[in-house]
């Protein structure tokens, strides 16, 4: 705790939002926003680890190129369930649904979000929705792959498609009503003097997924519902037996499926350009830049989504204008980046673990998101398509960017939802095992996808294993990096040190307030007077 | 376990040369943009670590180098789209003097026929140094077909014909993979690519056991479920003529043009209602469920040699005759207007 200069040890506030009220029905009654964020965060980590096992089944799996462990069937629901999983149950609402909650009303300066009724609504749907998700598990599973690709998951596969396809549609109405309340308390919720170019980027990020998810999220239900009712009553709309176009469900797909990367990704950004300010002092380089570029990819986001169909039999001309919608959504992309680096030029950096993460993210964001450029770039496509490179590509936006960044972020505002910090040795080296992990597990893959390795594969030719034993080593590791937090952020409820309002002295309003917050999250209306990001004049003084 | 570390797949393939310099270039841009990030920060980090006295600069952007770093990121990812969209187009649309094979796959096999007759499962031979033009179709989900060593992957849907075209470089064997996700057996519908020299192809044709081509097989098939019945080249003829039909633009009842290929001859014998040829009735049966994806791919290798064998087309109708003149079928009057150019055949629907 380098940065923690204080002559006074801090102590707990007398009361807030945690001791308020005590007992199982104030927690599962609640209206507040930050419990609802403490739900979801304990309910989102539970899935994280449940997929955390499945990865690490199919790596276990993957060691030999023979299918040895596993028949076929249960590789299949193993890899299908770790896809669902992580991303319908703990990726998308990750950032937006804990720490979002958590902190965007704070940041405006708001007392709760527009709706508490609906957000708390919103939790039960998602926990409904998971019921679905675990009655498919235990009922045996399901083999379709996180896709559900047509005609595959509607007239061939035996397990429970239509239980699952209901799970994730549910699990679509808990993302719509946390998207709708957000910009709903972004438009009318701020504190005086919170304009809009005030808004901190995460904040901006945010209101960005948002978009997304109340404007996509339908798409998805809707496919589903046809999935269902072709799979259940034979009406003809995917499979050509039946009369279908199996092509269309990949369109309707996609067309979801695609901007749900942003809905991921783009709250992870916001992570990002609050840490790495704060850790280096500085203002963020470029303000305007990365809140646009926020909005320019939720909108870019929309008209990509056959870059995932290039060899799927659409024609030469659409996949053409595809391709070339594919590398403009990587401009804001890159934008974002070069911003994030400049920030840090001049500043005062130090390396607490909630910067170390940033730092990951950028590197390991960047060649995620470069990589992504062979794969919307055609003649490159056709031959890495569906193959470990996909696979790689996809873990590295995905986890080296979005779990990355929702781990940094919760170590950054880990001292403000409990009040107390997190023990600084232990993170950091956490922080190392998980990049160390992260990238033997994923680099690996870039290489066997090149080579030509095929994506869910329970076999494969010898001159894969090497590669593969890499990539299952270095699982091992991540998990360790994974493991470690768990154990050390449960570790500190009790023990960890006692925090004070502002153990990073950080800008922005969730700082001002006390940590952990009161119920109504501040004993006075703030008033905002300062751009974002004010490091370096009277630190943390954005308020008067 | 055997210790080898490959980082190149074979190149096999007259455009895995092309793929693989791109590969280059990209793997170059990526290594470099990656890099400068990565030593940027690290850079950063060294040299404005927390000092102290030191305060951090305020510093709130450049406009000049937003626009840099915007624009510079444009071109070069304008330059990959070019390249890309160049080689995809190659890559995807096959030469018209290619060596024809056709494929089908179903849960989990790949079965191939060569025009001689020949067949193979989950192996496919082909010759060194001329295009090799492969026509696909699934029998149920979508696979697809990926032969990592030639660079070229196609999805291979039911309901459909798809094409996949190389020109292979190097004998030798190589892998075949089902890289869409089809099922149980999924990593399992995996075969061999062979490629020989092409006298040694031929000696292979030459002992593969046939029961003849695949145009006497369809003829065969033809004859077996009477299509001549009413697709005779005669006035009296219920059906339209197949004579010379392959490869040309037919005027549809609805007075809309389309051209006869694979997918339109298929869809014909499957759903014979979709497109009604002008001038005849919708009285044809279907023929879903009795002829196999084969059995589809033999009959039109048929239909294609009527148009071969005859250089003038035979119908009776080529000469319009008293009998129904304004029922002429269409093929032939665009054919006299010389208004349609033959369009080149497998270009991917």
């Amino acid at each position: 705790m380098s940065t923690a200069v204080t002559t006074v040890k801090p102590v707990m506030p007398a009361k807030h939002y945690l001791n308020d009220n005590y007992g199982i029905r104030s927690w599962l009654l609640t209206k507040d926003h930050k419990r609802i964020a403490v739900l979801y965060l304990v309910s989102i980590t539970f899935f994280f680890f449940l997929g955390g096992i499945f990865a690490a089944l199919i790596r276990l799996e993957l060691l030999t190129p023979q299918g040895d462990l596993f028949q076929s069937d249960t590789y299949n629901k193993l890899f299908t369930m770790h896809g669902v999983n992580m991303i319908f149950f703990f990726l998308i609402p990750s950032v937006p649904a804990v720490l979002g909650n958590f902190i965007l009303p704070i940041m405006l300066g708001a007392k709760d979000l527009a709706f508490p009724k609906i957000n708390l609504m919103s939790w039960y749907i998602f926990i409904i929705a998971a019921l679905f998700s675990l009655a498919a598990l235990v009922s045996g599973g399901v083999d379709t792959g996180w896709t559900f690709y047509t005609p595959l998951s509607t007239g061939y596969v035996r397990t429970n498609v239509i239980v699952m396809a209901v799970g994730i549609l549910i699990a679509g109405f808990s993302s719509i009503f946390t998207g709708l309340n957000f910009i709903v308390t972004v438009h009318r919720m701020r504190a005086p003097g919170m304009t809009w170019g005030r808004l901190p980027l995460f904040v901006w990020a945010n209101y960005a997924a948002s978009l997304i998810m109340i404007l996509g999220t339908p798409v998805i239900a809707i496919t589903l519902i046809l999935v269902a009712l072709e799979r259940g009553f034979h009406i003809g709309i995917f499979d050509p037996k039946l009369g279908g176009d199996p092509v269309l469900f990949q369109h309707m797909f996609w067309f979801y499926s695609h901007p749900a990367v942003y809905i991921m990704i783009l709250p992870g950004m916001g992570v990002i350009s609050e840490v790495v300010t704060c850790f280096s002092r500085k203002r963020v380089f470029g303000y305007s830049f990365i809140a646009f570029s926020s909005v320019a990819i939720a909108v870019f986001g929309f008209v990509v989504w056959a870059h995932h169909m290039f060899v799927a039999g659409i024609s030469q001309y659409s996949a053409m204008v595809f391709s070339l919608l594919s590398f403009a959504v990587a401009i804001p992309s890159a934008v974002k980046v070069f911003n994030w680096t400049a920030t840090m030029y001049k500043g005062s950096v130090t390396l607490e673990t909630p910067m170390l993460y940033a730092l990951a993210f950028i590197g390991l964001f960047t060649i995620g998101g470069l990589t992504g450029l062979f794969l919307a770039a055609l003649g490159m496509d056709v031959h890495i398509h569906d193959t470990y490179f996909v696979v790689a590509h996809f873990h590295y936006v995905m986890v080296g960017g979005m779990v990355t960044a929702y781990i940094g972020g919760l170590h950054f505002w880990w001292p403000k939802m409990t009040g107390r910090m997190y023990p600084e040795a232990p993170a950091k080296l956490a922080a190392l095992i998980t990049f160390i992990g992260f990238n033997l597990t994923f680099f690996p893959q870039f290489i066997l996808g090149y080579l030509g390795m095929p994506r869910r594969y329970h076999s494969y030719p010898e001159e894969f294993q090497v590669l593969n034993v890499l990539s299952s080593a270095g699982a091992s590791v991540l998990a360790v990096g994974f493991l470690l937090p768990l154990i050390y952020f449960l570790w500190s409820l009790k023990y960890g040190e006692v925090a004070g309002d502002n153990p990073w002295n950080a800008t922005g309003l969730e700082w001002t307030t006390t940590s952990p917050p009161p119920t109504h999250n501040f004993h006075e209306v703030p008033v905002v007077t300062e751009e974002p990001y004010a490091y370096g004049e009277e630190e943390g003084s954005g308020v008067h | 376990m055997q210790f080898k570390l490959p980082l190149f797949p074979e190149q096999a393939s007259s455009v895995a040369v092309q793929v693989d310099a791109f590969y280059l270039f990209l793997v170059l841009i990526t290594t470099f943009f990656s890099l400068l990030v990565a030593l940027l920060i690290l850079f950063f980090v060294i040299k404005y670590r927390k000092r102290p006295g030191v305060e951090a600069e305020q510093i709130h952007g450049s406009t000049l180098l937003e626009i840099v770093w915007t624009v510079i990121p444009l071109g070069i990812s304008m330059v990959i789209f070019v390249w890309g969209a160049v080689l995809y187009y190659h890559i995807e649309n096959p030469p018209a003097n290619a060596l024809e094979i056709y494929g089908v796959g179903k849960q989990w096999m790949w079965k191939f026929q060569h025009p001689g007759g020949q067949r193979e499962i989950n192996t496919l031979h082909v010759p060194t140094g001329r295009p090799v033009k492969v026509t696909l179709i699934s029998q149920d989900v979508i696979h697809d077909f990926f032969v990592p060593a030639f660079r070229v992957k196609t999805d291979v849907l039911p309901n459909r014909y798809v094409y996949s075209w190389f020109t292979p470089t190097v004998p030798g064997s190589y892998h075949l993979f089902c890289s869409q996700y089809c099922g149980t057996k999924h990593s399992a519908m995996i075969g061999e690519v062979i490629v020989q020299k092409p006298d040694d192809y031929a000696a292979w044709l030459a002992s593969g056991k046939a029961e003849g081509s695949l145009a006497s097989m369809g003829e065969k098939l033809f004859q077996e479920f009477g299509c001549g019945t009413c697709h005779r080249p005669d006035s009296g003829a219920r059906g339209p003529s197949l004579q010379g039909l392959y490869g040309r633009p037919v005027r549809l009842s609805d007075n809309r043009v389309v051209v006869a290929d694979d997918n339109y001859i298929r869809e014909s014998i499957l759903n014979p209602n979709a497109k009604i040829v002008s001038g005849f009735q919708p009285i044809m049966p279907t023929f879903q469920g009795v002829v196999s994806e084969e059995g589809l791919i033999q009959i039109t290798e048929y239909i294609k040699h009527l148009s071969v064998q005859e250089s003038e087309p035979l119908n009776n109708r080529t000469n319009p005759t008293e009998l129904r003149d304004n029922e002429v079928p269409t093929i032939q009057q665009e054919l006299q207007q010389g208004s349609q150019p033959a369009p080149t055949p497998g270009k991917k629907p």
